[in-house]
């Protein structure tokens, strides 16, 4: 399908604005549409909860001794073996988490731009009265817990950054990493958790309104409630292990 | 406090006193700017309309061009009247500006007054913007096709109660733009999401479904409008307290039309 031109008075960074003007488009496609990229970083926001919900249970293991943890991400990569090749099944979950993250950041960043040719001049006062603070941070937000999550891979699973010394077990990796002397990564993880939760919280309704299933004020109560529990077990689940750590809880 | 020369002796010695500051543009080529004026003797009583036809009447007497505003009704259903009044569409109260009354405001109050904001609303003269994006968006499928003739048998086409109450809720829809002002996007998903919800609720409305919801989002995003991000603003500021659950139905229209390989 082909877009005829624009008219002038729409595009972005003209100074000089003209009246609309009367062009109707032909061969609309649901799957160009803005309602699609967003459908897009439903799905792959659902794809993330899923397996921020399994992480968060894979950490929580850390409660269970050093045996159980450093076991627990062995059979990570021993699940589905001799169907599977060794490490199979993490592979496979990281392409999934690969592609969406992708789809997900590739979808947020064309509204993103979009968003603001459709406002070039800004109003002078502006005063917004329903959007929660999570709603405000989704953009901002969304662009930290990314470079969070680069962090987060260098620090755990490739160990380019190792503050706590280099080890092969899992559990000495997180243990030594949330210990008092580096309390500055505590406060980075920490930190983390709150954009997390606060993503979540507005991305489950959002997400739930995206595809379509709250068209009753009931059920749009329900996908806020939703949000905000979903965001207060996986963050809260998640702080535990610093939090414990650093406590001295676990050792 | 007293009324100073300009306006009509009728409107004497205690009226409010106002700071207006005020977006003014020649046309859509000049870039505008925002002006000052001074009021006095402002009743409480007046619509906020009134208050700008005393302005323009003080302008007039002034020899200064009078500033440019939509209305038409004046009684709330017609949805010309759009004016973002101190940041929020319609000003602070949820209805049309026509219905805001200056007894909402204090003696002494600064207002800023600006047009709507959305690339797809380009700016006319002063606070008219040109909302023509929103007939063309209706012209892609908000309307049922049907043979004209005679009236049909009202009980012919049955629709359920929920239904009807839906649909009719929703067609309050008056167009007036506040939605897209209001949105951080631009997005005029809660213009849409009406007609799509109150055309879709009805059995007339179910032949055309599918190609309605692609071509109306279409056009949408043609326009230049921006995505949703359910964020709430649109509902907020609708004067006709349009519910949010239409941008659901939106959406999942548009997603029962992809399925159907629109």
């Amino acid at each position: 399908m082909s877009h005829p031109p624009r008219p002038s008075g729409f595009r972005s960074g003209d100074t000089v604005a003209c009246v609309a003007t009367p062009t109707l488009i032909k061969g609309s496609r649901s799957t160009r549409s803005t309602i699609a990229l967003k459908l897009l970083m439903a799905v792959t926001g659902l794809v993330f909860i899923g397996y921020v919900l399994l992480h968060m249970y894979g950490n929580l293991k850390v409660f269970a001794g050093q045996e159980a943890f450093d076991e627990y991400a062995h059979h990570l990569r021993t699940f589905g073996e001799p169907m599977l090749p060794y490490g199979g099944l993490l592979w496979t979950v990281r392409v999934v988490l690969l592609l969406s993250i992708v789809g997900h950041a590739y979808a947020a960043f064309a509204l993103w731009a979009r968003a603001g040719r459709a406002r070039t001049q800004k109003y002078v006062v502006r005063k917004a009265v329903a959007s929660t603070l999570s709603s405000k941070m989704m953009r901002w937000g969304g662009v930290a817990l990314l470079l969070f999550v680069i962090f987060h891979l260098l620090h755990f699973t490739t160990q380019t950054v190792h503050p706590g010394g280099v080890t092969e077990s899992p559990y000495e990796r997180v243990v030594n990493s949330f210990a008092p002397e580096y309390w500055y990564l505590t406060v980075i993880y920490l930190l983390a958790m709150v954009a997390l939760a606060m993503h979540l919280r507005h991305g489950v309704w959002s997400a739930s309104q995206t595809l379509g299933l709250t068209n009753s004020a009931a059920s749009r109560t329900r996908a806020n409630l939703a949000g905000v529990f979903l965001a207060v077990v996986i963050a809260g689940g998640f702080a535990l292990v610093p939090l414990s750590i650093l406590l001295g809880l676990v050792d | 406090m007293t009324a100073t020369a300009g306006t009509e002796s009728d409107t004497t010695s205690d009226g409010m006193k106002l700071t207006l500051k005020i977006w003014r543009q020649a046309n859509p080529e000049t870039p505008g700017a925002m002006h000052t004026f001074h009021l006095e003797g402002v009743s409480p009583d007046m619509s906020f309309l009134e208050m700008l036809d005393v302005l323009n009447e003080q302008l007039n007497a002034e020899g200064e061009e009078p500033i440019a505003f939509d209305s038409d009704c004046r009684e709330g259903i017609c949805g010309m009247c759009g004016l973002m009044i101190n940041g929020q569409a319609h000003g602070p109260e949820v209805t049309t500006t026509c219905q805001l009354h200056m007894r909402t405001f204090s003696d002494g109050d600064e207002i800023t007054i600006e047009p709507w904001r959305a690339d797809a609303f380009p700016v006319l003269k002063d606070l008219c913007v040109d909302r023509s994006s929103f007939d063309r968006i209706i012209q892609q499928g908000g309307y049922v096709s049907v043979n004209t003739g005679s009236a049909p048998e009202a009980h012919s086409i049955q629709v359920p109660k929920d239904a009807a109450d839906r649909a009719f809720d929703v067609a309050t829809c008056i167009g007036c733009g506040a939605c897209v002002a209001a949105c951080p996007n631009g997005s005029a998903s809660l213009f849409m999401g009406a007609k799509i919800t109150h055309l879709g609720e009805l059995p007339q409305g179910q032949a055309e479904r599918d190609a309605r919801v692609v071509n109306m989002v279409g056009q949408h995003d043609h326009e230049g409008f921006g995505g949703c991000t359910n964020i709430g603003e649109c509902t907020a500021a609708c004067p006709k307290e349009i519910p949010l659950d239409v941008i659901s139905q939106l959406n999942k229209d548009l997603r029962t039309a992809m399925r159907h390989g629109h």
